[in-house]
């Protein structure tokens, strides 16, 4: 089911786009190769580079013998700590916007190894064949320091970080007393949970070619959520003018929030292309993807107290997650524990602990994929030890304003989500008591969960330019790293304009485009879709003005809101017969081409006075071979409150995958380390799994109806994260529902449902 | 990848001329015969595999599956994993052998890769395929890396304090079942190896996976008449439902008597460095009436040795589970 608009009109004639299931726009480039990815720009004399790792996790380089390598014809150079370029020393000019406080990682900037699969050299070889063989052939000496890989024994040193990131608030101060309530509370659960790491991997694996012209600038083509924030990167390290370093880069092969900071392998492109006077790709190796961040891993305790009737009494939600030595990464974690139920005793608790590792980075739902799934095994665990349906416990304590602030949330039609994912998933048909449902060995298991996620906005710019074709051309600069950004802004300046989807294109991933944010924590549709709104508004109004204008003309003296824009017409509401096209409004006022740009500003205001959040219910099957442990998800329905819905088709496939990453997280994802080596050593798709095929079932997505006037000018929430949060949970509890067991390491392994 | 040289043998004799003289086993030669490439090449990339020289074997034909005068089939060394599983004569009479090779990588490498080549495929073992760490397998002497770090999937069956790798072939250990025997030709002709004597443990030589000689060639695999088509199964446990190595792997073959089994044979993948097969635990199984407790007991005869790592503890329970459920399968037997 699809959102209703709020905003007048904008469903309701003939021609309206947004709403509707527009297969990718770029869909076509996509599947025949016509898109070209970072590492898939092409110029003659292209060098190409290949990084070599640290085999260490911490200590010193003492020496690279390089000279076996050098001695390679072909082999253009080689770049260490010892033959660099003077390189800025300042920390905030290594600063870019996704940057936690602290002191960003400077490859190649001396000897210290501070985590293991650190670069630590970059061959350039005019061949990516002979880079990668010349590799082979330097030798590093070290000095090894003891490191610190286990977050466990880091826990005794863990210290509570301030509001160290943007886009994260410290938790709020505890509301009344949460440990006492607790120690009172009829009933009560409490249990500790893991979380592993987790690396994004992308199938596009991280690379950039930078472009060497003859002035000295550059053309990059970098893996990145945000053009912006590369260039920013670029120059500020390189000591490059804005006008000197353009980035391109419009398509990316799924990021997940890999491709918020600038990673390692665009600096040392750009190190190689600026110093050698020579283009320069430099892509990473599967394994080299496990050399920066990565979701964290995390320590959590869930304590909850509640009356007999499931009155909730006592949340406490406690959690210490790993940052490195040299930043404070923050997540939170834990401040959607106070907001998803009415409750008035809370006490959360967020620390970090350092580890000689590199700094985590978001990773899809960054906090609540880890933290909300804690809470709501607890709230299974406690409906079960109430004896009360799971979903009847999460109805008992449902809250319509944010009880950390007080808040009334813009729109929570989470009772909706509810409602509707449970009557698809028949849930109403499940019986209560674990192990009570089995087919042969299989025991089969039915669990539920919510999901949260907070609903954001940022300013960003737009471009229109419309031609007297009746052609439109918007452009900002954000990124489209797989959720259909080309498809939702087309359909958006389509809807506005009232113009045919093949009329109107979008353009991105280009610095020379208007300012848009990072692509990242759902905010694209809200930020750079109201500036896209805002500026077809704006050609809207000025078509209109100039229509109204023409003294002979049909549309004289009306205003905008007394038309319709609709297939590319003018058409007055009070009679479709006196029309005009917008080549005709063009035509009588002499003009070729109306452009425009418009910037679009958060509604402060009233934004401020509520909390902003999409939500989701989520029911999972599981079947659980009672011999062997293994768990296969054979149904899961996903029922998310977003606002409206500009693409239910692309809307639909971000939630369909964020379901399959969830089945990952809850039962196959991990990042393990040889804590003697510090090391990583799962790093490849053979070893680090991820759903395959098999694995994955029916997935069920239900859009429910939700109307916000105060998120943004479109009512839209965007859908990025929401699809993944809380699915480990319901996939949890129903392994708890299928075999009695409560599992709270994650992922849920066979060897851990054989051992409980 | 480092430089090597590339040659394209047009016959048996031209390949074994290729590989003439070089001394030691197949693992360790510096000339390589390559047939569908789908773990050399990946292993030559990641630097850990050096050979010197390939030689492209696959237009020597050695492609066909054929019938033999034992009543039995001859697997050529160069058909098509994919096209063995689904011939209907491997179908109808070694089901266990076909069950077995599609448990085993994806579609798309199953097409690739050679049913010689299946034998010498080499460990996952992560230390392994890291060159920034030790393992005795990859650089003798360096130490194991997997002995004190991430050792969940490593073998609680037949390991040395060198090496703690597994095996990771899924047709294999339905081949060491069905006694399968691998013909290989050399400088002096050919000769046979029975498939228990092909792999070897680590020992204090985890470099060395087999005994096939450096300057040897698999043509074919032969399979014994008797292929248990009645009550045989294969049965792989592994961390998502396609696409990984076993964790543990069970062949079950059975013939019976009514409910009275005369004769077993069990062979686990996932937990040694080499197929296992255990004489005892299939002796033990003869005579005796096939039920759960029979299997039981068969499982923990098989497992009586095991030994665990720090992550792998989990395996000997597992393999238990994996052994009943598999010979309770193969022969019909309620599981309840």
């Amino acid at each position: 089911m699809i959102a209703k608009p709020t905003i007048p009109d904008l469903l309701d004639r003939p021609g309206s786009q947004i709403g509707k299931p527009v297969s990718r726009v770029d869909g076509r480039l996509k599947v025949t190769g016509g898109a070209r990815y970072a590492a898939e720009f092409n110029t003659p004399g292209l060098a190409h580079g290949y990084i070599v790792s640290s085999a260490i996790a911490r200590g010193r380089i003492l020496a690279i013998d390089t000279a076996k390598a050098l001695a390679l014809p072909g082999v253009l150079q080689i770049f260490t700590h010892d033959n660099r370029p003077s390189l800025p020393w300042f920390d905030r000019k290594w600063k870019d916007d996704d940057a936690p406080k602290g002191s960003p990682f400077r490859p190649l900037y001396d000897a210290t190894i501070h985590h293991a699969l650190q670069p630590i050299a970059l061959v350039v070889a005019e061949s990516f064949e002979l880079a990668r063989y010349a590799a082979r052939l330097i030798h590093v000496t070290y000095e090894a320091d003891e490191h610190r890989t286990d977050l466990r024994a880091a826990k005794a040193d863990a210290f509570t970080p301030g509001k160290d990131k943007g886009g994260f608030q410290p938790p709020p101060k505890p509301r009344g007393d949460a440990d006492t309530a607790l120690a009172e509370a009829e009933v009560s659960v409490d249990l500790n949970f893991s979380q592993a790491v987790e690396h994004h991997n992308p199938m596009e694996m991280h690379a950039s070619t930078v472009i060497y012209h003859n002035d000295g600038s550059l053309t990059v083509h970098d893996k990145t959520q945000g053009p912006i924030n590369t260039q920013t990167y670029v120059c500020n390290v390189f000591n490059l003018s804005t006008d000197a370093v353009r980035v391109i880069s419009p398509f990316v092969g799924g990021a997940f929030g890999s491709g918020l900071r600038p990673q390692h392998q665009l600096f040392m492109a750009v190190l190689a292309a600026t110093t050698l006077k020579r283009s320069v790709r430099v892509e990473l190796t599967r394994p080299q993807m496990f050399s920066f961040g990565h979701r964290p891993e995390t320590l959590q305790r869930v304590a909850l107290g509640a009356r007999k009737d499931g009155t909730l009494t006592a949340v406490i939600h406690e959690a210490v997650q790993e940052t490195s030595q040299n930043e404070n990464y923050v997540e939170v974690v834990v401040n959607w524990s106070g907001q998803q139920y009415r409750c008035d005793n809370v006490r959360l608790d967020y620390k970090l602990a350092r580890l000689d590792t590199h700094t985590p980075l978001d990773q899809r739902a960054p906090g609540a994929a880890t933290g909300i799934p804690a809470l709501e095994i607890a709230m299974d665990e406690l409906a079960a030890k109430l004896g009360m349906d799971p979903l009847e416990l999460r109805l008992k304590n449902y809250t319509d304003v944010d009880p950390n602030t007080g808040k009334p949330f813009s729109s929570k039609e989470l009772r909706a989500c509810f409602q509707q994912g449970a009557e698809r998933f028949g849930w109403h048909k499940r019986s209560h008591a674990p192990r009570s449902m089995r087919e042969g060995r299989q025991l089969v298991g039915w669990g539920m969960a919510t999901g949260v996620w907070d609903a954001m906005q940022g300013q960003a710019v737009a471009s229109a330019r419309l031609g007297i074709d009746g052609t439109l051309t918007v452009g900002s600069a954000t990124a489209d790293i797989g959720p259909g950004t080309y498809t939702a802004m087309t359909q958006i300046a389509a809807d506005i304009l009232g113009l045919p989807i093949d009329k109107v294109s979008f353009q991105l991933g280009d610095t020379n485009l208007p300012m848009a944010p990072l692509q990242g924590g759902s905010w694209t549709v809200s930020s750079v879709g109201s500036a896209v709104k805002a500026v077809c508004d704006r050609l809207r109004d000025r078509l209109a003005g100039l229509a109204a204008g023409l003294n002979d003309g049909p549309l004289k003296g009306l205003k905008a809101d007394e038309l319709i824009f609709a297939d590319g017409f003018l058409i007055a509401r009070a009679d479709p017969s006196w029309r005009l096209s917008i080549t005709e409004v063009m035509r009588a006022n002499d003009l070729l081409v109306l452009e425009d740009e418009a910037r679009s500003i958060p509604y402060y205001k009233s934004q401020m006075q509520h909390a902003l959040g999409t939500h989701s219910a989520i029911f999972a099957e599981v079947r659980v071979d009672e011999d062997l442990g293994t768990v296969q998800v054979t149904r899961v329905v996903s029922a998310v409150a977003a606002g409206r819905i500009i693409n239910p088709k692309t809307a639909r496939s971000q939630v369909l995958g964020a379901v399959v990453w969830g089945i990952g997280m809850a039962l196959e994802e991990e990042s393990m380390t040889d804590q003697r080596l510090g090391r990583f050593m799962n790093h490849d798709f053979g070893e680090y799994h991820i759903p395959v095929n098999a694995d994955v079932h029916d997935i069920d997505v239900i859009f429910v109806e939700e109307h916000d006037d105060i998120v943004n000018p479109l009512g839209a929430k965007g859908v990025g994260e929401i699809g993944i949060v809380g699915v480990p949970a319901a996939i949890a509890n129903a392994i708890y529902h299928a075999t009695g067991k409560r599992l709270c390491d994650l992922p849920i392994t066979l060897d851990k449902i054989l051992g409980a | 990848m480092r430089a090597f040289s590339y040659g394209r043998p047009d016959s048996v004799d031209a390949a074994l001329r290729g590989v003439a003289g070089q001394p030691g086993t197949t693992t360790e030669a510096a000339v390589k015969f390559v047939a569908g490439g789908t773990n050399l090449l990946d292993l030559m990339k990641a630097d850990v595999m050096r050979p010197e020289r390939l030689l492209d074997i696959s237009r020597l034909g050695l492609d066909q599956i054929e019938e033999i005068e034992n009543g039995g089939l001859r697997l050529g060394a160069l058909a098509r994993n994919a096209d063995t599983a689904y011939d209907a004569r491997v179908q109808a009479r070694y089901p266990m052998l076909s069950k077995a090779i599609l448990a085993g990588a994806s579609a798309q490498l199953r097409n690739m890769a050679t049913n010689g080549g299946n034998l010498l495929q080499r460990t996952r073992c992560y230390y392994f395929y890291d060159t920034g760490t030790p393992c005795n397998k990859r650089e003798p002497g360096t130490g194991c890396g997997a002995l004190t770090g991430v050792n969940r999937i490593h073998a609680i069956l037949g390991a040395s304090d060198r090496c703690i790798a597994v095996h990771p072939s899924d047709m294999c250990v339905a081949l060491a079942a069905l006694d399968a025997v691998v013909r290989v030709s050399g400088p002096k002709g050919e000769r046979t190896i029975p498939f228990a004597d092909f792999h070897r443990l680590p020992g204090d030589t985890p470099h060395i996976d087999s005994n096939l000689a450096a300057d040897e060639l698999i043509t074919a695999i032969d399979l014994p008449a008797e292929g248990f088509a009645d009550h045989s199964t294969y049965l792989k446990v592994r961390d998502r439902a396609s696409y990984a190595f076993a964790l543990v792997s069970v062949a079950a073959a059975l013939k019976l008597d009514g409910q009275t089994i005369r004769s077993a044979r069990l062979a686990l993948g996932g937990v040694a460095h080499k197929p296992w097969r255990d004489p005892a635990a299939e002796a033990g199984l003869a005579g005796k009436p096939a039920s759960l407790e029979t299997f039981r007991e068969a499982a923990r005869v098989l497992l009586r040795d095991a030994r665990v790592q720090s992550h792998n503890a989990f395996k000997i329970g597992l393999a238990e589970r994996a052994i009943v459920r598999a010979l309770a399968e193969a022969a019909g037997v309620e599981h309840s």
